[in-house]
């Protein structure tokens, strides 16, 4: 199970790893990270947590963060619901996805399990 | 679990900064908390939400935060 979170957070260009899925989130900091990803363009790449959880414990092992939601953008850990926000306000978000992305950005969303 | 106890924690860890806990619902288990601190200075977003996890990590490991939205800034 690690491996494959591993291979999720090193291979997706962004990952997030929320509770529930985009089109049924179970929580309101998963929702405010999908939301902020969204307005600024992002092609997210959703794990739910929620099935096992041994998800979660494997994900904060890996990553050191505690918390859910985590966002990672091409493997780097850029933090939970309130960094998201935080740096959707001051414009830093879609800056930094556009850095690592390139201009034309998706904003498709997929939902890959982890077993 | 009661706001004071998470402002002790956080007061331990930063001596002598800002620091505040709001409980957001009245249920003793979603916390705002703000932390104004000179340590913030150079860090990341990450990097800085990090040590207030650090701080917290009693209380997150255990359960009793079930919700946690943290704001930081530095002092300068």
């Amino acid at each position: 199970m690690r491996d494959q979170i591993k291979d999720v957070i090193e291979t997706s260009d962004v990952a997030l790893f929320m509770k529930g899925t985009p089109q049924f989130v179970m929580c309101g900091n998963s929702q405010r990270a999908l939301e902020a990803l969204r307005r600024a363009g992002a092609p997210v790449t959703a794990v739910d947590i929620l099935p096992d959880p041994r998800i979660r414990q494997e994900l904060s092992a890996l990553s050191g963060w505690p918390t859910i939601p985590q966002v990672f953008v091409r493997g780097e850990l850029i933090g939970g619901a309130d960094i998201v926000e935080e740096l959707e306000h001051s414009g830093e978000l879609e800056r930094t996805l556009r850095e690592k992305l390139g201009d034309e950005l998706s904003g498709e969303e997929r939902v890959v399990a982890v077993a | 679990m009661a706001v004071r106890t998470l402002a002790e924690l956080l007061e331990a860890a930063f001596p002598g900064d800002e620091v505040s806990v709001e409980d957001r619902t009245g249920g003793g288990d979603h916390f705002q908390v703000t932390v104004v601190s000179p340590r913030f200075e150079g860090l990341s977003l990450v990097e800085q939400h990090r040590l207030v996890y650090d701080a917290l990590a009693a209380p997150l490991t255990d359960g009793t935060i079930h919700e946690l939205r943290i704001s930081t800034k530095g002092t300068e």
